[in-house]
């Protein structure tokens, strides 16, 4: 019994270590939101203030920046899960000419390490001669997403008794009103797993859009581009709220599974 | 005018291609499907009865052939068009919607009217004993509750024909026995043509007003479920359908010797198989008289079995007869292991094939 005990404390002990790891930059991250710093650096707790909230647009490129991530995310991501969901549905429930072909591209996709991924996005771009701007961003952080999106959608569907489909269009259902009613809200946690991740994987990235910008500055490029000089606070602010709206809809998810079972 | 039929396949063919290779699921099969009747489907599973429902549901278009229901060539007609529905194996219920949502499905795809959607759904939630239920999903329910809310999703649709793909399989026995009487009566109360695919013989004798016995892609036998039991037309029907005890040899004007005794085939000649039914051999010491077919073995084996006895009895050639004695009363003759005995039976359960 002792030892049991003893093992569960310490069980215990290494599960807060792990959560404090965890959450420690984050927590650094909101509470320099609240810095009320003097200097030109937000690296030493000098007070507490709302100052930042306040201000939170008043450096019109950070602003510009956190917009153009915004849009660049959401119309990525809606691409992504029109796409990745057709594809997805397509490799889990038909057999068809190139499907090991697509299957392979699919995982190599997500094997691709950035910095190539990156690099051989723009000279494709450049040897098309696309200008590079917001266009190019959203196309590259399509393709880098895609699978995220494909592979949480097939796994999803191949759990999917076929005969679920067979009895809406039994039923009397179209095509498409099958699709509507009994595919998609059957795959739709798929869908959106996908989804969140597709918009998580887009709003910070670095590597890859680094390349492809142009002279589109979007979020995590301003924030690189202001270490030398000294990151404003309202970066902690801006970031304090994405990961809120991010808790938010992790919250509102659990819940909804809940209720649902 | 002739009474139309509800379903009629007209030598109905599926091929499939596998690894280059053709494979023919059904080989050619032709039905009649009376309006109202309860039709089984019966073989072992790869027999081609599960690929011909789903010809009739329109789920595989068939290769050759024609599907009519009603009178009508639906063979290129899609399964949302066709006036038929089907009871899945699985159920197949929408895990996302409740048990009312699931029933008044296929009104709403066809517009019913809100009030007249209400009206049928309810009265048939009634008739699957499911009132008061409504609101549950699927998944809070028990096999038999989901069975009956597909039995309910499918005929709320007044379908020309309810297609029933192993319903009862992933139930148990008492409740498969249960859901056996219930669905003939619900077949009655509702009236609807009724095609049940089973691998279960007894299911199949129990509810069925015809059966089609099927085999490697073909149709073996089409009748009733005495018919089938009591005059097997193949031998397939007689080994799938009971316990059958098959003689073989070369029958020579009318007489086939075997087994120390003899087996009655009139008009024969040449080689024969017969089939006797073990509940049809009597057992017993004295021989029997010229009349009967008889042969000569020893008891091998008795089993007790409480409603009656079974017995294995080796003829003198090695092939092994099962007889199934009624325990009627305690004057039943009963016969011990190693007993010498005569078995015999009338002429006319002897069924004889060509072979």
């Amino acid at each position: 019994m002792r030892g049991t005990r003893l093992g569960d404390r310490l069980l215990h002990i290494y599960t807060w270590i792990i959560i404090v790891w965890l959450s420690s930059p984050i927590a650094v991250m909101i509470l320099f939101g609240f810095n009320d710093k003097q200097s030109k650096s937000n690296t030493s707790w000098q007070g507490f203030t709302l100052r930042w909230y306040a201000e939170l647009f008043d450096i019109p490129d950070l602003t510009v920046a956190l917009r153009n991530s915004l849009v660049v995310a959401a119309a990525s991501t809606v691409i992504t899960v029109v796409i990745g969901t057709m594809l997805g549905l397509a490799l889990g429930r038909h057999r068809f000419r190139g499907q090991g072909l697509t299957n392979f591209l699919v995982f190599a996709a997500l094997s691709t390490p950035e910095l190539v991924m990156g690099a051989s996005l723009l000279s494709l771009f450049v040897s098309g001669n696309v200008p590079r701007d917001a266009t190019t961003i959203i196309i590259s952080h399509v393709l880098f997403s895609l699978s995220f999106v494909v592979v949480t959608v097939r796994a999803r569907i191949v759990t999917l008794d076929p005969s679920l489909e067979e009895a809406a269009r039994d039923l009397g259902a179209t095509a498409w009103g099958t699709f509507r009613q009994v595919t998609l809200p059957s795959i739709m946690p798929g869908v959106l797993a996908g989804a969140m991740l597709s918009f998580a994987l887009s709003i910070d990235d670095y590597v890859v859009t680094s390349f492809v910008n142009g002279s589109t500055v979007t979020f995590p490029l301003w924030i690189v581009g202001a270490v030398k000089t000294g990151i404003p606070p309202q970066v902690n602010v801006m970031g304090t709220l994405i990961f809120g709206v991010g808790v938010l809809i992790a919250v509102g998810n659990a819940v909804a599974a809940r209720r649902r079972r | 005018m002739a009474e139309l039929n509800a379903i009629e396949l007209e030598d109905v063919v599926k091929e499939y291609v596998t690894h280059g290779e053709v494979v023919q699921a059904v080989k050619g099969v032709t039905l009649d499907i009376a309006e109202g009747e309860f039709f089984s489907l019966l073989g072992p599973s790869g027999c081609g009865k599960t690929t011909t429902m789903r010809m009739i549901a329109g789920f595989e278009p068939p290769t050759k052939g024609l599907v009519r229901l009603h009178g009508q060539d639906v063979t290129n007609v899609p399964p949302n068009k066709r006036d038929v529905n089907m009871v899945f194996q699985s159920y197949a219920l929408f895990p996302h919607m409740s048990v009312w949502d699931n029933v008044a499905f296929g009104l709403k795809q066809r517009r019913t009217p809100q009030e007249e959607i209400r009206r049928r759904v309810g009265e048939m939630l009634e008739i699957v004993d499911l009132t008061g239920r409504e609101r549950r999903r699927p998944r809070e329910m028990s096999g038999g509750q989901q069975q009956r809310v597909a039995l309910a999703r499918a005929l709320v649709n007044r379908p020309r024909a309810l297609l029933l793909d192993e319903p009862l399989g992933a139930l148990d026995l008492k409740l498969r026995q249960a859901m056996q009487i219930e669905l003939k009566r619900i077949q009655r109360e509702v009236g609807i043509t009724f095609v049940y695919v089973t691998h279960d013989q007894n299911e199949a004798l129990t509810m069925s007003d015809r059966i089609a016995v099927m085999n490697d892609g073909l149709v073996e036998q089409l009748a009733g479920p005495r018919e089938v039991y009591e005059r097997p037309a193949t031998a397939f029907v007689a080994g799938f359908i009971g316990t059958s005890n098959l003689l073989a040899g070369a029958a020579k004007g009318g007489v086939l010797e075997i087994g120390g005794g003899r087996v009655l085939v009139p008009g024969r000649d040449g080689n024969v198989t017969v089939t006797v039914r073990p509940e049809k051999i009597v057992i017993g010491t004295e021989e029997p008289g010229p009349d009967l077919s008889a042969v000569r073995g020893t008891v091998a084996e008795v089993a007790y079995l409480g409603t009656y006895n079974s017995y294995a009895v080796s003829l003198a050639d090695k092939a092994e007869i099962t007889v199934f004695q009624q325990n009627a009363n305690d004057a039943t003759v009963t016969a011990e292991r190693g007993d010498s005995v005569w078995l015999s039976w009338q002429a006319q359960h002897s069924y004889v094939m060509e072979s």
